[in-house]
């Protein structure tokens, strides 16, 4: 692998940790924790980029200096502490096992349950495989099929190297780095992730997954991705994975920015899995996410999410529906158990006119957990004929369960239709029973009932997706009725 | 087939079974009447293993197994069904997903494999045909959007296709025109068998002229206080319940 220049890389991190008069002990693939300009430019400075990003990073920090981690959402965690984290590790090897023996049997189990191959499953907990006839080669057909459409699809510091001129004009516009405090951290650390662009006119032949990249680089804590469909173009990307994701990181705080040209069409879809940590939520993944998108004329994004992991989850995938008649779509599952806890959403933004929004999601809490729905639609002056359909659907799984709705709409056209329905319910003791009446067993019955509940959100996933996650809601609700 | 011995249940500590006796051997069809709020109900339930009920005591044989002993969903593997007075729906599972994961149940207890996609719907559709029950009701959610006769087509539906040994209906008729009656009804004498035994429960003896019983019970206070053939029926709907409380009292 093509590590070895790296050696000289580490070396001088380490070095200039002792120059920073850092006294602990620290790994030797890892910056020293803290964040300063001077990290900045190290990461920079490893990834060898061009002056201008540098900048930005620069900018980015200043902004994220000024800012106050969010107290608003409905979240109760323990803030961390961001000069205690080390912004940049040297891309490390996963370690690798020889059998699956090897492998925790806790994961083992849940993977069986969701029926992934034992070849993935090889993959997924980094016990060595046979390469040449494993993904890596159909990877690289795909990639050789994706490069005669023109279509580009590689790391985000691939990216920066091959492509500075789309990166540089369409990185910060949909998300500025002063957004919010997540997502300016983001802009100053960000170490990698993917990037996409569809030429005009293509109609992308795939689904996109982060899944053909495994081997370049892993999925990082400061994820940034860019998305962008150029004229008439269409692209379904999928991000993430059912199987269990364990990170020694506890915080994510990635940032995903998606831009659809006149009539182009993007469809997103999201599986997160990350470890919501043992039963009080102790060493769960903090997920913080910003992901938004931006429709010019007559174009269309479509976000679609499963979010099952994670101790503690910040986001709110949103479309921007600057140009007229463009489209923007959100379907959602969250489902919390034990001590997780989610605040996710969306924010609709019709700025265009005759532009229209859908809002669909279903929130599943078991255990003590907490679930929010915390939504925006905002129809500015500019949109007329605008319209908005919301429908937020809770489904409590016990008593001490929470699910929570905080909608907020703002019309200042009065052409606007703007409809919201809301229900909460727990989930029914005498569907349940109907169920084990005609023989099938409580978790097979819950399966059904809970499936059944979000299926209008897991039918917008691509089909081999859809059975996964479907899998998945179960195994995340397993023994959660009480 | 079954054997039910003092049984004695309640729920929410109000007791409402009060030590009640009663066999039904195979082939037999039992009714059981009575005023509201004399246990028809909590008869079927407890039966069908639900969990709010208080067992208080007494005992249930059933094809001699301790019937108490199983859980809701052994119960039903075992051959026991339950027609619904209030069959509930399940949003987002079709009818017929849901049947084939009761099928699969059940052919799983007898160590059978899941059935066949094919074999499955050649099912669906022979058992369809005995309660009339089309393919749009067979693919939408269960129960979802039925009307009130709809959801009891499609509880004997449910019935043809798991063959119970013991079918319980409760307050099947309840809801239902003419129409719907008889089609219930004849989808119910479709399934009479030698082997296979029900027990109706009703408030009106209307029922009972369309699936008429070997055996009429009448239930009052928890305690089945008197039992003869079908034409006990017709007296109870010619006297009233009155009649018989009366007569207990006397």
């Amino acid at each position: 692998m093509a590590y070895d220049g790296k050696d000289k890389v580490l070396e001088e991190v380490t070095g200039k940790s002792y120059e920073f008069g850092f006294t602990t002990e620290i790994e030797s693939d890892k910056a020293p924790a803290g964040l300063s300009e001077d990290i900045i430019r190290l990461i920079s400075a490893k990834k060898e980029e061009p002056e201008w990003l540098l900048k930005w990073r620069l900018e980015a920090f200043a902004v994220w200096q000024t800012m106050e981690e969010p107290n608003w959402p409905h979240l109760n965690y323990e803030k961390p502490d961001y000069q205690a984290i080390s912004y940049y590790a040297a891309p490390k090897q996963k370690k690798q096992l020889n059998s699956m023996d090897e492998v925790d049997p806790e994961l083992r189990r849940t993977m069986d349950k969701l029926g992934i191959s034992l070849e993935e499953q090889k993959r997924l907990s980094g016990v060595a495989v046979d390469f040449v006839m494993d993904s890596v080669s159909v990877a690289t057909s795909f990639k050789d099929k994706l490069a005669e459409l023109g279509i580009i699809f590689c790391s985000m510091s691939e990216a920066v190297k091959e492509h500075p001129e789309l990166v540089r004009k369409h990185l910060g516009t949909v998300v500025p780095t002063r957004d919010n405090f997540f997502s300016a951290l983001n802009s100053a650390v960000f170490t990698d992730g993917s990037f996409c662009y569809i030429p005009k006119g293509v109609r992308c032949p795939m689904e996109l997954s982060t899944y053909f990249r495994i081997n370049e680089s892993g999925t990082g804590q400061f994820e940034r991705t860019l998305v962008v469909a150029d004229e008439a173009s269409y692209v379904s990307y999928l991000e993430g994975c059912t199987a269990p994701q364990r990170d020694e990181n506890q915080l994510h705080a990635a940032v995903v920015e998606l831009v659809a040209l006149d009539e182009a069409e993007i469809k997103y879809s999201t599986v997160q899995n990350w470890y919501p940590g043992d039963e009080n939520g102790k060493g769960g993944v903090y997920n913080f996410v910003t992901k938004r998108g931006i429709c010019h004329r007559r174009s269309k994004i479509s976000w679609t999410q499963v979010e099952t992991g994670s101790a503690v989850t910040w986001k709110y995938p949103s479309c921007i529906l600057k140009g007229d008649h463009s489209v923007g779509e959100f379907y959602s599952v969250a489902v919390t158990n034990n001590a997780q806890q989610a605040d996710t959403g969306t924010k609709m933004i019709h700025l265009g006119k005759n532009t229209h929004s859908t809002i669909i999601s279903k929130g599943i809490s078991a255990g003590n957990s907490h679930n929010s729905y915390r939504g925006l639609v905002q129809i500015m002056p500019s949109a007329a004929n605008a319209r908005n359909f919301s429908q937020c659907d809770s489904l409590l799984m016990t008593d001490t369960s929470g699910a929570h709705t905080f909608p907020y709409v703002e019309v200042k056209n009065p052409t606007a239709q703007v409809e919201h329905e809301a229900t909460t319910s727990k989930i029914g003791e005498d569907q349940i029973f109907y169920c084990l009446q005609r023989g099938i067993d409580a978790e097979q019955a819950i399966s059904l009932i809970v499936n059944g509940y979000a299926k209008e959100v897991l039918n917008q996933l691509p089909m081999e997706f859809a059975v996964e996650a479907q899998k998945l809601l179960s195994i995340s609700l397993e023994g959660s009725v009480g | 087939m079954l054997k039910i011995n003092e049984l004695k249940a309640s729920v929410e500590e109000a007791a409402i079974l009060k030590g009640l006796n009663l066999t039904i051997n195979p082939g037999e069809v039992h009714a059981i009447m009575g005023p509201n709020g004399s246990g028809k109900s909590t008869l079927a339930s407890v039966l069908a293993g639900r969990e709010e009920y208080e067992v208080e005591g007494g005992s249930v044989d059933f094809n001699g197994a301790d019937l108490l002993d199983m859980d809701a969903t052994e119960r039903a593997r075992a051959g026991l069904f339950l027609a619904f007075q209030y069959p509930v729906e399940i949003p987002g599972v079709s009818n017929i997903n849901f049947m084939r994961a009761a099928v699969n149940g059940k052919r799983e207890h007898e160590g059978l494999e899941p059935i066949k996609g094919k074999a499955f719907l050649d099912m669906v559709k022979k058992k369809a045909q005995l309660v009339e029950l089309d393919g749009r009701l067979r693919n939408r959610s269960v129960n979802e959007g039925f009307s009130g006769g709809e959801k009891k087509r499609n509880e004997i539906f449910q019935m043809a296709m798991l063959e119970p040994e013991l079918a319980i209906l409760d307050e099947t008729d309840s809801g239902l025109d003419i129409d719907a009656l008889r089609i219930v009804s004849d989808g119910v004498n479709a399934m009479r068998s030698p082997e296979r035994s029900f027990l109706v429960i009703t408030h009106y003896q209307r029922l009972l002229e369309y699936i008429v019983p070997d055996f009429v019970h009448v239930l009052v206070d928890g305690r089945i206080v008197r039992s003869g053939g079908k034409e006990l029926a017709l007296e109870l709907e010619e006297k009233g319940y009155d009649w018989i409380k009366e007569d207990i009292v006397a």
